[in-house]
């Protein structure tokens, strides 16, 4: 790994579009991740704000845009070519969790969080079982290694979630509204799990509608309208004082 | 009037029924073995992004979801011979017949329990970085192969069954072998029955066995 400046940026999208037929949901946006930061993405439902997020680990094919990882751009196929890194490469670098935490149910709890570095990494058994492991007893689960997704809460299947994207050991961390298919109860304990991850210097981005969240762990919030970014800053400028009209009224729902 | 029951006459002719079983098991398993084969390539045709391919292979399954298969035996067997003016020997044209017939019911239902995993399973193996054929083998077809085996069961359970078609072609299966000993002592009723008890025989465990993984199945989900 070549050591970079710690304020050049590890994931950078530029000028990213996409269109669903005739449907335009991203007009144009950039984001530059630099190591360390932490971004909330917010905004109304159907503002575009997941669907960029599935862009920066090309999920989503964008239409049109470029995306970089540690300056160098991601090509449209799975392997490295030439200049380009391939789509591959750039996913096991960037890891992500999803809203609905896409366990694999036919895996225990252990063995979904080794199933990547076995798979794609080929690490050793011993090694990842006991990074696994680890990994599972700083999200508070090492009771449930042996334990099926199915036997475990929403709360408990999202930390699983986390572990299994932490065990590749990515170097950005992509959060698409992971606590939105929560029982409001549990949501604090995944929250908190994440917290953490920003204090030891995880670099983020959070697609995520939990305001005080967002404005507590973010540096940077940008508020999605409309497939643009119609307001970016400091959690104190777009959540907390809020000069836009269109923000204010989005903001709003959220004090009721 | 009561019939006189008499399975002494058609229990001379045990080594023939024998004989036919034999014959059925291996069309049977020869066919599935095959079928299976052939369900796996036209499944991945079906689901690969080249349109022709898709196509051919849906063509495929039509044809021979869509006819009866005892039309399929008899035009393989003395339709194909005059289009391609070499005549097909009837064991060969009743096995790849057979084949071809499961492996259209096979294909789809390969299809269907790969199409049913949801698609956050995909994006996840994604998202760790697998390529395509890691997720499948990984994520997708252990999952999936659970779906599938209830119907892949049935499926070959009615092929056992569809097996005693091939008799028409004179390939000397239970079925056919049963109507020989008809013919021989003039006893319909019993060499009829004695046919019947040994299909039951065979797929009788067979269809519990299906039930029994159902329940299994259901349960580990």
């Amino acid at each position: 790994m070549t050591d970079t400046a710690t304020d050049a940026p590890i994931l950078e999208a530029i000028g990213i579009r996409k269109s669903f037929g005739p449907l335009e949901v991203l007009k144009g946006i950039d984001l530059s991740l630099t190591r360390g930061e932490v971004v909330a993405l917010i905004g109304p439902s159907g503002s575009g704000k997941s669907t960029f997020i599935r862009c920066m680990n090309m999920l989503e094919t964008p239409t049109d845009g470029t995306l970089r990882f540690r300056c160098r751009a991601i090509g449209d196929r799975f392997e490295d070519r030439g200049d380009m890194i391939g789509i591959g490469t750039l996913r096991r670098h960037v890891g992500m969790v999803f809203q609905h935490f896409n366990l694999f149910p036919h895996m225990t709890v252990l063995q979904n969080v080794v199933e990547g570095p076995l798979t794609v990494l080929r690490e050793p058994r011993r090694e990842a079982e006991e990074r696994a492991r680890d990994l599972l007893s700083q999200v508070g689960l090492s009771q449930k290694c042996d334990a099926y997704p199915a036997h475990l809460s929403g709360g408990q299947k999202q930390r699983v979630a986390i572990a299994r994207a932490l065990a590749m050991q990515p170097e950005v961390l992509l959060l698409d509204e992971v606590t939105s298919a929560l029982d409001p109860e549990l949501v604090g304990e995944v929250l908190a799990v994440i917290r953490r991850l920003g204090e030891a210097g995880m670099t983020m981005a959070i697609v995520t509608h939990e305001m005080a969240f967002a404005a507590d762990v973010a540096k940077r919030v940008l508020f999605f309208d409309k497939g643009v970014v119609a307001a970016e800053g400091t959690p104190d400028e777009i959540i907390t004082h809020p000069r836009s009209e269109r923000l204010q009224g989005f903001l709003a729902r959220f004090h009721e | 009037m009561t019939y006189q029951w008499d399975f002494h006459v058609v229990g001379q002719y045990l080594d023939l029924f024998l004989w036919g079983l034999v014959y059925t098991i291996v069309y049977t398993i020869g066919s599935i073995v095959i079928g299976i084969v052939l369900g796996a390539a036209v499944c991945g045709a079906r689901l690969s992004s080249f349109v022709a391919l898709r196509g051919i292979a849906r063509v495929y399954q039509e044809l021979f979801r869509c006819t009866p298969l005892l039309v399929q035996l008899l035009w393989v067997y003395y339709a194909l011979p005059l289009l391609i003016g070499a005549t097909i020997d009837n064991r060969v044209a009743a096995l790849l017949t057979l084949a071809c017939y499961v492996g259209a019911f096979y294909s789809e239902i390969f299809r269907s329990g790969i199409v049913s995993i949801d698609k956050g399973q995909r994006e996840a193996a994604a998202a760790l970085g697998m390529s395509r054929s890691q997720s499948l083998r990984r994520i997708i077809l252990p999952q999936a192969i659970k779906r599938m085996l209830p119907s892949f069961i049935n499926q070959s359970v009615i092929q056992f069954k569809n097996t005693s078609l091939i008799s028409v072609i004179s390939v000397a299966d239970l079925a056919y072998m049963a109507s020989v000993v008809n013919g021989q002592t003039y006893r319909p009723l019993e060499s009829y029955t004695v046919m019947a008890v040994f299909y039951i025989a065979m797929l009788l465990p067979l269809t519990q066995m299906a039930d029994y993984i159902e329940k299994r199945l259901r349960v580990s989900d």
